[in-house]
């Protein structure tokens, strides 16, 4: 049995040694980091322990203009993806011909390039000496002044990252959908006909149960995914987040670490430690949630 | 209610280029089945009883032909407007709902004066679930079922509204063997109960035989033969009806006719009056041979097989299409095990003349 046990134990240890080095390790430095006041990078000493950290940061109008962006983006694009996605499955696993050629063109964007995604919401949605850009043209035509989406006001520019977003992540999801739904097996769908069941009904009553394992997986990464975003605002605006409004809580992070104003890890890991108890929260509030209305087969 | 298929077919593309035509998977069915019977459809694998069944639950829509529920035209009705309860072969539960939820469903779709409140479902609920023997396990999920309760919650749902008509898929094939002879008495006990008009598809002929008022012989999308379970074992209109129903299986010999007598393997064994001078196929059901030392029938003698009630005799004879014959004989009979062959007389009523192309029954005057 001891023998046993130093055995299990054996196998163990090359994973436990990479997670303790690298994950748990950084984990317990940043939460000290984010505790110690006056860090200085170079002799690695501080000034006492406190919340002036978190205190600085929360009153940083640029971490605030990163928490409100961030917010934004995670409920405007999660529920709204996760929709639309619902919506691309149901209709694709309808449809018989040309089934595969469809789900080819909406997995198109998972395999692309995330800045060269960002370059053609450029030519869609910059203004330039020689253009409007696409999404204007559509714009005047319908009789519309043209808008400065990537460098004018605060709400065309968040209109472009929740689209843009929205977009990436959209064939993750429809990918999952799809696949959860030609799980359900045919039986369901002829026994809730036979017994009356209207469409929505059916769609209410056994699709969306069916599947809600699925769903409820695309919500809880996607809010977590969401409040990492970082590089799509990189990809649309560029480095300088905090000049165009449109920093997130990790592009905080970052230039707080290496940016132009960098060089403070201990704001940046306070930060990180917020971040990190929103994610927490929230996904406490989607399991409790999901306990209620995800059924596990 | 009493049920009428009039000249049904039901044909699906061939999914095959190479093949020409359409696949046709019920070949103009005419069936009246009467009112409150428990209706076997019986047939090997791919012989369209299942496509005869959606058919008469409106999940499909035969490409010719009527169906008629009592005297109404329900041909181009919509499963919904039928009132008929499926139960499926996997029980389609929906494992997400409590098996009160479950049974529950069906009337929760119920629409304007129909309209029941919650308690109301509850209370018919729990009357079928009491009916079928489940009132206790109300709160469970499906998946804390065992196969044989399972297969009762999917009947309790099919019954609760009230169905005119009552089709079961393959009821008893997810069952193991001796939960399935006792839920085939429980499918009779029920069906007797509500006197609803019943039809089950199995392939099994024993499951078929033991339970149905009517049994329905398919074949190729065609129905061979109707009647009592008994009279179509008796009486087989084709050498498929005899091959197919009864176990140990009929045993087929290649034979001839002359003189009004039958021959196997060039001898004499049995008389038989008004059939013409012909090759034929003779069938022999197990129970046909009787031990008799001076027997017409000669078999090479294998082993004896002692099983209680009563003895099974194994034999060869060369002209058999089967490698072995099975004769069954009272367990008082004795067998001289240690010569090489044995003797029986066969049993006028348990041998069947086929005509050797087209299978079709000849019949023995007297």
């Amino acid at each position: 049995m001891e023998n046993q046990n130093r055995k299990g134990w054996l196998y163990l240890l090359p994973a436990a040694l990479f997670l303790g080095v690298f994950l748990v390790y950084p984990l317990i430095d940043v939460l000290i980091y984010s505790f110690e006041e006056n860090f200085n990078f170079a002799s690695q000493e501080g000034t006492g322990v406190g919340l002036y950290n978190f205190s600085y940061v929360l009153h940083d109008p640029y971490f605030l203009q990163a928490v409100k962006n961030t917010f934004i983006l995670v409920f405007i694009t999660v529920p709204l993806s996760t929709g639309i996605a619902l919506l691309i499955s149901l209709g694709l696993s309808s449809i018989k011909k040309l089934r595969n050629a469809f789900q080819t063109i909406y997995f198109l964007p998972y395999v692309t390039n995330t800045l060269a995604v960002g370059l053609v919401f450029m030519i869609l949605f910059k203004k330039t000496p020689y253009t409007d850009g696409f999404a204007n043209q559509i714009i005047n035509f319908f009789g519309g002044s043209s808008v400065d989406f990537i460098d004018g006001p605060y709400w065309a520019k968040m209109f472009v990252l929740c689209f843009y977003t929205v977009w990436v992540v959209m064939p993750f999801k429809v990918l999952i959908l799809t696949s959860a739904l030609a799980s359900v097996n045919d039986t369901y769908y002829q026994a809730a006909r036979v017994d009356g069941t209207s469409r929505s009904g059916i769609f209410f009553k056994v699709t969306l149960p069916m599947i809600s394992p699925s769903l409820f997986y695309l919500v809880i990464t996607g809010f977590i995914g969401a409040f990492k975003a970082y590089s799509d605002a990189v990809a649309l605006f560029g480095t300088n987040l905090n000049v165009a409004e449109m920093n997130t809580i990790v592009g905080y992070v970052y230039d707080m670490l290496y940016g132009d104003s960098g060089g403070y890890p201990s704001y940046a890991s306070a930060a990180a430690i917020i971040l990190f108890t929103i994610v927490l929260t929230i996904t406490c509030i989607n399991l409790l949630v999901s306990k209620k209305h995800v059924h596990y087969s | 209610m009493k049920v009428t298929l009039q000249n049904l077919t039901k044909k699906f593309p061939n999914r095959n280029k190479k093949v020409k035509g359409d696949v046709i998977a019920v070949d103009d069915v005419s069936l009246e089945i009467p009112d409150g019977t428990l209706v076997g459809l019986l047939g090997p694998s791919g012989c369209g009883k299942s496509t005869t069944l959606n058919l008469l639950s409106g999940l499909l829509q035969p490409t010719e032909g009527k169906i008629f529920f009592g005297d109404d035209d329900v041909t181009r009705l919509p499963p919904e407007h039928r009132g008929v309860g499926l139960v499926f072969q996997n029980y389609a539960l929906y494992p997400h709902r409590t098996v009160m939820g479950n049974i529950c469903f069906p009337l929760e779709n119920l629409k304007g004066e129909q309209k029941l409140t919650k308690q109301q479902m509850q209370e018919k609920a729990l009357e079928v679930a009491k009916l079928v023997q489940i009132d206790g396990l109300m709160e469970r999920k499906p998946n804390e079922l065992s196969g044989g309760q399972q297969q009762r919650v999917a009947i309790a749902r099919a019954l609760v509204k009230m169905p005119r008509l009552l089709l079961l898929d393959e009821p008893l094939s997810n069952l193991d063997a001796r939960l399935r002879l006792q839920t085939r008495e429980e499918i009779r006990r029920i069906q007797r109960s509500t006197g609803i008009t019943t039809i089950f598809v199995t392939h099994d002929q024993e499951e078929a035989m033991s339970i149905s008022d009517l049994i329905i012989v398919m074949k190729d999308g065609a129905i061979h033969q109707v009647g009592k379970p008994q009279e179509i074992y008796d009486d087989p209109i084709d050498l498929f009806v005899a091959t197919f129903l009864g176990t140990p299986p009929i045993h087929v010999f290649d034979a001839n006719v002359k003189g009004e007598k039958l021959y196997i393997g060039g001898k004499a064994v049995l008389d038989v009056p008004g059939v013409a001078d012909q090759d034929i196929t003779a069938a022999i059901r197990p129970e046909g041979f009787e031990l008799d030392e001076n027997g017409a029938f000669e078999a090479e003698l294998d082993r004896v097989e002692v099983m209680g009630r009563d003895v099974s005799v194994v034999c060869r004879h060369e002209n058999c299409q089967a490698d072995a014959i099975r004769a069954i004989i009272p367990s008082d009979a004795q067998v001289d095990t240690a010569k090489a062959t044995v003797r029986f007389d066969l049993k006028p009523g348990k041998v069947y003349l086929f005509h050797k192309e087209t299978g079709k029954r000849i019949r023995v005057e007297g």
